[in-house]
């Protein structure tokens, strides 16, 4: 065995991207949005190039997707998602507007609002950051090219007829979590909607 | 939430995840995750992978002035974007959107069956169909793959029975017959990659001017 540790899991709570996010959500903070800026925007950028756009159409799209984090950041739920996979969904929707000149169809919201928010649940931000580690620490320790094969059907590179082929990943545990946490919501819209 | 049974298969929520899949095949995805509690779970935790994965990737530096231009836009008034559709009785937003109105624009095909073109382009179409109850849709084969949801009644085929939110996956080996349940009109959300095959009710050369 190698002596490789799991990777910044933080068992006192999330990660900092998410810590970012939320600072920007509660206090319109711009000096964590100016973070969030240098930390994604160029993977984003890198991202889209990959997935095929030109650099200039790339910085358009991350410019949108930077606006719509700093507009919609009140639909922020951080015991669902951390932030890199929030931003990651509103890079895809926008970058496939773009492409195909027609909105992307995106599942009804299912969100509560802040002011009426049960946050943060400490458990299930913990809970999501451990799922991330070991999702990671799994991702490090795969074959190179499996790893490959991954990275580029997250990234935009694979049809869907490849991504069918493909092996994919065994999200069973993070999904149980996710699913706690979109249960509690339920419960919380349906007292909200009986008062 | 009404008790699903038949849910998307993995491979489908990472291609919507992803961005791979076509507008009519999304168009499903995004409707049965409005519905269904499980699903949207497994959707966002491909998301959470989409996450860790853009993590971890190479970095491409923005040109000097993307900056400012972002900066700049957060004082702004930004531009109002028309609000994303809402839910409208059965349909689920992504559904009304497609519609461009609060109802489908039915055309008859014969038999009481109606029929609304959401969606057609190279990847494929998107239509919501009407059965009115006991009725069969005709027998019909497939080239590619069709995805069916059920948004009002159900329908049976010989696959098993398929209730509202349900939803069916068929391969080109499937040969069915479903027929709409006796306790109300079927209403679903059908979408193809490639043409039916309709064997009966309507000859193959008055396909293309149906739009089947
Ligand atoms: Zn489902």
């Amino acid at each position: 065995m190698d002596d490789r540790k799991p990777s910044a899991a933080t068992p006192e709570g999330p990660c900092e991207q998410t810590e970012w996010l939320v600072a920007v959500r509660d206090r319109r903070d711009k000096a964590a949005f100016a973070r969030l800026y240098d930390y994604f925007v160029p993977r984003l950028k890198g991202m889209l190039m990959r997935s095929g756009m030109p650099g200039a159409a790339a910085e358009d799209v991350v410019q949108d997707v930077m606006l719509t984090i700093w507009r919609k950041a009140h639909l922020y739920d951080e015991n669902r998602a951390r932030a890199s996979a929030w931003i990651y969904r509103i890079a895809r929707n926008r970058q496939i507007d773009v492409i195909r000149r027609r909105p992307r169809p995106v599942p009804d919201e299912m969100v509560a609002e802040a002011e009426t928010r049960d946050t943060p649940q400490a458990d299930a931000l913990i809970g999501l950051e451990q799922e991330a580690a070991q999702l990671r620490e799994a991702l490090e320790t795969l074959p190179q090219a499996q790893r490959e094969i991954i990275e580029r059907a997250y990234v935009g590179e694979l049809t869907q007829a490849e991504i069918r082929e493909a092996t994919g990943l065994a999200l069973g545990t993070i999904k149980s979590r996710i699913r706690l946490a979109l249960e509690k919501l339920r419960h919380e819209l349906r007292d909200l909607r009986e008062e | 939430m009404k008790e699903i049974s038949h849910h998307l298969p993995d491979w489908l929520i990472r291609s919507y995840a992803t961005g791979s899949l076509g507008h009519a095949f999304s168009l499903v995805v995004a409707a049965h995750v409005s519905q269904c509690d499980d699903c949207r779970a497994r959707l966002e935790a491909e998301e959470l992978a989409g996450g860790l994965v853009l993590e971890t990737l190479d970095t491409v530096a923005p040109s000097d002035d993307l900056r400012a231009r972002i900066f700049d836009g957060l004082d702004a008034d930004p531009s109002p974007e028309p609000a994303k559709p809402q839910r409208t009785g059965i349909y689920p937003g992504a559904v009304v959107e497609a519609m461009g109105g609060p109802e489908p624009r039915w055309r008859s095909l014969g038999g009481g069956i109606r029929q609304a073109i959401l969606s057609e382009d190279g990847e494929g179409s998107a239509r919501l169909l009407y059965i009115p109850p006991g009725m069969a849709v005709p027998d019909h084969g497939h080239n590619g793959l069709e995805l069916t949801l059920v948004l009002q009644g159900s329908f049976s085929d010989e696959t098993g029975r398929f209730g509202v939110g349900d939803v069916e996956v068929a391969t080109d080996d499937l040969d069915h017959t479903p027929v709409a349940g006796m306790e109300d009109v079927c209403i679903c959300l059908a979408a193809t990659d490639a043409p039916l095959r309709f064997k009966s009710l309507l000859p193959r050369m008055l396909q293309p001017i149906f739009r089947i």
